[in-house]
């Protein structure tokens, strides 16, 4: 089960997040933070909206021409001197990573940050086969020494921590005996790290955008571990999603640039990296070997349905960082590594709706993800297709919600059934009416009031008192 | 000008004062009100929730009703916007997509219409009172009005607006899912509530019966001094 995270239900899973009082504090000042540095970062570049047309189109271009593209992506990747691998499963991707590790007898694997390891649940995999797999982003290296614990957040995967449990984590697992102050801490697991990249025999990364033209790799962070990871090691395997790509360095230009500022509200991270391939002759560092292995893992399922601009996704997490679902219950109440409402949208779509159909749902449909999307993914209308695909196709919803949307439907499509229904509401009510007021209501209107309360239809409907006018009048 | 006015279920069933208070305004701009005694609901709960073969035949319901319409007014963002779904909807049915178009082509929110088809910015309301307003979300994000509201509460005299904190998140109505993610449903309006008593308003102003029913049946819940208010009845309001 790559993506799906524990095997507790959706209300459980959310019950938990909203008792979890220290990550929705983290979560809604994180997200208070971000929505200023993001409006910043989008009134500096100017004509935003502009902007974002452009990315669409950008993305839009290279998806339609996706086999061209990763054609050309892997054909340079070879003439620089490296080794292409398409998997078209997470197994087949995870075999490959393992073979290579075997070959060179890698007792050590140091990580940059990557999802699309998470989501083929690659660390186990290499771990099963023996080799010791270190994470060297600062968020996810915080998750791994806490046993494992699952990201909440594509771009901060520890988001749901504060640094009062980061300080206890590192005490009580690598005897860390200072503050909670930010800098103590990242210069604890800095040193932690530093011997780490030093003895690893594999560095792996992830890929933000592949370049085709060039047959280069690109990669957007601020801790410069990746640097590390790709310097170091002697053998460098990078990961990515299929759709990762950009044609050539020009477009790379705009999507990085929209990257960074929707992503942390930056003009640019601290490193942006660009490799194409191996070590040349004459080249001081980076590695002897180089891989890519291209994942689909059923992303080309998606391409030609009504989902396929989710694949113009750029993990920057600013839908996520908008979401007020999000905000309260957390990443890890989607229970995928993908949470949020991209994660909503793409973890149905990889991994099937029997582990996922809450997930389109937990949205109230409030459009604040479409409307933060640098690249214009209509994210609430895939989520309104999903709906549709779980009532009209799957018919996996419940009976009493098909029967209300049916007599819902046939009385909103005829005049006569909708104002027996209207007339007959204040009759129908009134047993549960109070002072105007609804406090207990029955069936589906139990949600409703269990929170608040819900006004008792008027006797007089604006329809009767128009009619009344009109009479008056003549 | 002739005005055929859509009320929304909910303005027909539990606001009927909020359409008399529309009525009036749009009188003394000199509309002549038209209300097509056929119409229902737009059709939202159905389509939100994913029942699109079912919604076809409300959307085409109403594309009749309001096929005669010069203009088509209606005091919420969010039943505007579903009209202007229709289109997409009916996408594989080229003759009714066509009327889809020319409906959604002719339907305005209230506050959209007052200032940008009669080009009134002052209704010459008056209200003492500190207030603040609520963007609902399909009104801003989705039907794209973010000033009308805005521009015609400016002038109301006495009234003093501050603004709404965080204003940009959604108050947790989203339709169906206040009764389905209810415990989700209940923060985010909870938080709502919160940054509303921030500003010490004793007024909540909104132009969608559905966030108004949402926030102001947690206030009534929690027992708050506060107030709840149309925009269309605050617009409307003469004080000596
Ligand atoms: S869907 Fe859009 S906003 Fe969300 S992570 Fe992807 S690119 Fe960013």
């Amino acid at each position: 089960m790559p993506m799906k995270i524990g095997d507790h239900s959706f209300d459980q899973r959310v019950s938990k997040g909203l008792g979890e009082t220290h990550m929705r504090e983290t979560v809604r000042s994180a997200q208070g933070r971000l929505h200023t540095n993001k409006s910043k970062a989008e009134e500096d570049l100017g004509n935003w909206e502009d902007w974002r047309t452009l990315s669409e189109e950008i993305r839009s271009h290279t998806l339609e021409n996706l086999d061209y593209y990763l054609e050309q992506l892997s054909d340079n990747v070879i003439k620089n001197g490296g080794h292409v691998f398409f998997a078209e499963t997470a197994e087949e991707a995870n075999q490959y990573v393992k073979e290579v590790a075997v070959k060179k007898e890698a007792k050590k694997i140091i990580k940059s940050k990557s999802m699309v390891t998470e989501e083929i649940s690659m660390n186990e995999a290499l771990e099963r086969a023996g080799a010791e797999v270190i994470e060297s982003d600062l968020g996810e290296y915080i998750l791994q020494i806490d046993d494992h614990d699952p990201p909440s957040h594509i771009v901060a995967p520890a988001l749901h921590k504060n640094k009062e449990q980061i300080r206890e984590t590192f005490e009580r697992l690598k005897g860390y005996d200072k503050t909670s102050k930010p800098e103590e801490l990242t210069q604890f697991a800095r040193e932690q790290l530093r011997q780490e990249f030093l003895e690893a025999d594999i560095g792996i990364t992830g890929c933000n955008f592949a370049v085709a033209e060039s047959g280069s790799v690109s990669l957007v962070t601020n801790e410069g571990n990746a640097r590390l990871a790709t310097t170091i090691p002697k053998t460098q395997i990078s990961v990515m999603g299929m759709e990762r790509i950009v044609p050539t360095w020009e477009e790379l230009d705009v999507m990085v640039s929209m990257l960074c500022r929707s992503a942390v509200g930056q003009k640019l991270t601290s490193y942006v990296t660009g490799l194409s391939g191996p070590r040349e002759e004459g080249d001081l560092d980076g590695p002897e070997e180089f891989h890519l292995v291209i994942v689909d893992n059923g992303r080309s399922n998606i391409l030609g349905t009504a989902f396929q601009s989710a694949l113009h996704c750029i993990r920057c997490a600013a839908c996520i960082n908008v979401c007020p679902v999000y905000r309260h219950v957390g990443g890890h109440s989607y229970g995928s590594i993908y949470p949020g409402p991209i994660g909503a949208v793409l973890s149905p779509l990889l991994e099937g709706y029997d582990d996922h159909k809450d997930l389109p749902y937990a949205s109230s449909l409030c459009a604040a993800c479409t409307d933060a999307c640098p690249v214009k993914i209509p994210l609430h209308e895939h989520l309104i297709e999903h709906r549709r695909i779980i009532a009209e196709e799957e018919k996996k919803t419940t009976r009493g919600e098909t029967y209300a949307m049916k007599g819902f439907s046939v009385t909103s499509s005829s005049p006569r059934l909708f104002d027996m229904a209207t007339r007959a509401a204040p009759i129908m009510s009134s047993p549960f009416t109070k002072e105007g007021t609804i406090d207990k209501g029955p069936g589906p209107l139990k949600g409703w009031t269990d929170v608040r309360s819900f006004p008792a239809p008027e006797k007089e409907r604006f329809r009767d008192w128009f009619k009344s006018r009109k009479k008056e009048d003549s | 000008m002739k005005v055929s006015l859509f009320i929304t279920c909910l303005g027909d069933v539990f606001y009927p004062g909020v359409g008399k208070d529309v009525v009036e305004l749009l009188e003394r701009y000199g509309c002549e009100i038209d209300f097509p005694g056929e119409q229902t609901c737009c059709g939202q709960p159905a389509y939100n929730s994913g029942y699109h073969k079912d919604t076809k035949k409300t959307a085409k319901h109403m594309i009749q009703t309001f096929e005669h319409a010069e203009y088509v007014v209606t005091p919420s963002g969010s039943c505007a916007v579903m009209f202007k779904e229709y289109p997409s909807l009916l996408k594989d049915e080229p003759r009714w997509k066509q009327r889809a178009e020319e409906l959604s082509a002719k339907t305005y929110e209230l506050t959209q219409f007052l200032y940008r088809v009669l080009k009134v910015n002052d209704t010459e309301a008056s209200l003492q009172a500190r207030a603040t307003y609520h963007t609902s979300c399909h009104m801003t994000r989705l039907l794209g009005e973010t000033e009308a509201p805005y521009e015609l509460l400016s002038n109301v005299r006495g009234l003093q607006l501050k603004e709404l904190p965080n204003k940009q998140n959604c108050c947790g109505f989203g339709g169906t899912f206040a009764v389905k993610m209810t415990p989700i449903s209940e923060q985010m309006v909870d938080e709502k509530v919160e940054h509303i008593e921030e500003t010490e308003a004793e007024i909540l102003i909104g132009s969608d019966s559905g966030c108004l029913m949402n926030i102001g049946g947690r206030i009534d819940r929690l027992n708050k001094p506060v107030k709840v208010m149309h925009i269309a009845q605050v617009l409307n309001s003469r004080e000596a």
